[in-house]
């Protein structure tokens, strides 16, 4: 009976602390998912104002130009062909190196130091790639350019890409590289037709991550393409882009300006949404 | 601790182990092995974890080498060369040395191609030459009729079992001349595990089956020769029934009767 009466009591106290905690956990949900909500909310709101059919025909406008004319144009395709070249030349890159962490000599000298220098250049404030580019590039060839604008971004993607493709790789189990290597199957072909494709969903999912991380990146688009108000359809010269038109137009007094800027605003977060669903597919369609 | 002597010479062994040490880093893991596998037929190993039967299978196909700190030295002769030191290329061991696994490893690609992955690896057939070899291996390891209308689908999406017996069908069509067998149903359930046993009765007509088993039981089913190992050692080595109703050594007899282990 004494007995009894304890065990109930401890029971009644952990109900409590588990009432309590979860009362704790909800909250602090709620708490984070109300501001996204309204930043969302904000986007979605503002951004759709400033959406008209010349968003997509029409180049940046004039200040004080009536609403609805001008678009961005020249700012999503300059943006396009920035995230696209810095995607294509930084996947490779970064798959390649993912490649040797992960296969080749996982635990050598040279490793070690890559794997230590990925995670400075993975932590680095994208504000010092971009004044990195600018010394290397802008300065030296005496012009911004979209070009410098990639090889920032491009900087950007490989560590991102190195690091969640050594990460895949080695999620895959040892048992499968040993059936593989015990059928007499030569190493790269261990590494090209297994352990690749085994953790295929995995590598796309970290270049369409690493996609989304460039496209809203500012800060280094800000040192080396800078922008443009005019169309242009290659990346030699000054490059209007969509982060640093917003920048612009949104601390700009002029209210066309700002009604773009949040259209712009509403443009990249769309399409980094798109881009996290595709992730999301492509990771859950694995098994 | 080494035994010198080599154990039971059999009249054709297939496969000759002499002096075999083996070393994880520092810690050796077999002492002076000699061991003659007989040609056609199931040699089982068995003794408690941790005595070195998995190890003892791996060095047979060199598979210790994907990891830098772990060495054999000593002799394994496969038709008089010794293929610790053979100048071959260790891939065209492997393939006369096929291996199956603890867990089913399906690779990530459907079920024709898994077959069709190794010997392609060896082999350049024709489409039609492919699909009978694949047909044929599979046909060998008991699965075609279970997926003969659904060879397209991933290799993942059959039960463990079958998984398990596609991996079989895998080694097997590449036509290996020993077929070794680490633990292969350690994670199937007791109809699999059957299927897998009659599948092995079947296979010991044509090839050398080497089983590395838990499962005394499974062991004097299977088995036609049996090798009973302790602490890095060979203790004992002979015909199933002799090693099961007349062991010579005290060790062997506690181990079977389980009186140890």
């Amino acid at each position: 009976m004494n007995i009894d009466q304890q065990k109930l009591a401890r029971f009644m106290w952990r109900k409590r602390i588990n009432q309590g905690s979860l009362l704790l956990s909800v909250g602090a949900m709620i708490f984070g998912v109300f501001w996204l909500a309204w930043i969302l909310w904000e986007t979605i709101h503002l951004g759709f104002s400033g959406f008209s059919v010349s968003l997509f025909t029409e180049t940046t406008p004039a200040p004080n130009e009536p609403l609805g004319t001008g678009g961005l144009i020249n700012a999503m395709w300059g943006s396009l062909l920035m995230v696209g070249m810095a995607t294509f030349i930084g996947a490779p890159v970064g798959i390649l190196s993912g490649i040797y962490l992960a296969e080749y000599k996982p635990d050598g000298k040279l490793a070690v130091t890559i794997r230590f220098i990925n995670d400075l250049l993975l932590s680095a404030p994208s504000i010092i790639i971009g004044l990195f580019i600018y010394t290397l590039l802008v300065v030296r060839f005496r012009q911004f350019s979209g070009w410098a604008g990639a090889a920032a971004l491009t900087l950007i993607v490989i560590p991102v890409v190195i690091r969640t493709t050594e990460n895949m790789l080695q999620l895959v189990p040892a048992r499968l590289r040993e059936a593989a290597y015990a059928l007499g199957t030569p190493k790269w072909k261990v590494i090209l037709r297994i352990t690749l494709t085994a953790s295929r969903a995995g590598v796309l999912t970290g270049i369409l991550l690493a996609v989304a991380r460039i496209a809203g990146e500012t800060a280094p688009l800000i040192f080396t393409a800078l922008n443009n108000q005019f169309w242009k359809a290659g990346l030699s010269g000054p490059t209007a882009n969509l982060p640093v038109t917003i920048l612009q137009y949104a601390m700009s007094p002029y209210q066309n300006w700002q009604h773009l800027a949040w259209a712009g605003v509403l443009m990249i977060t769309l399409a980094v949404l798109g881009l996290n669903i595709l992730a999301r597919v492509l990771s859950r369609t694995k098994r | 601790m080494t035994n010198t002597q080599t154990q039971r010479p059999t009249p054709n062994a297939k496969l000759i182990i002499r002096n075999l040490n083996f070393y994880y880093g520092k810690f050796r893991a077999l002492h002076g092995i000699n061991l003659e596998i007989p040609d056609k037929g199931v040699t089982a190993f068995i003794g408690p974890s941790g005595c070195g039967k998995s190890t003892l299978l791996r060095t047979m196909n060199r598979m210790f080498e994907l990891y830098p700190d772990q060495r054999a030295e000593g002799e394994i002769l496969l038709d008089q060369e010794n293929l610790l030191t053979s100048k071959q290329d260790v891939a065209l061991i492997r393939a006369r040395i096929g291996m199956v696994f603890q867990m089913p490893t399906p690779f990530p690609m459907s079920i024709f191609d898994n077959i069709a992955f190794g010997v392609k690896l060896f082999e350049n057939l024709s489409r039609i030459e492919m699909e009978e070899r694949v047909e044929w291996a599979l046909k060998k390891a008991a699965l075609w009729e279970e997926v003969k209308d659904k060879l397209t689908q991933s290799g993942a999406s059959l039960s463990g079992g079958q998984q398990q017996r596609l991996c079989i069908a895998r080694v097997i069509a590449i036509k290996p001349e020993l077929l070794l067998l680490d633990e292969p149903c350690s994670a199937l359930d007791p109809i699999s595990t059957a299927r897998i046993e009659e599948l092995i009765a079947e296979l010991k007509k044509d090839y050398t089956v080497v089983i590395v088993t838990h499962n005394m039981q499974q062991a004097a089913r299977v088995s036609d020769y049996t090798a009973y190992m302790y602490l890095g050692n060979l203790v004992e080595f002979g015909a199933t029934e002799q090693i099961f109703f007349k062991p010579a050594k005290r060790e062997t007899e506690d181990y079977i009767t389980g009186r140890f282990g």
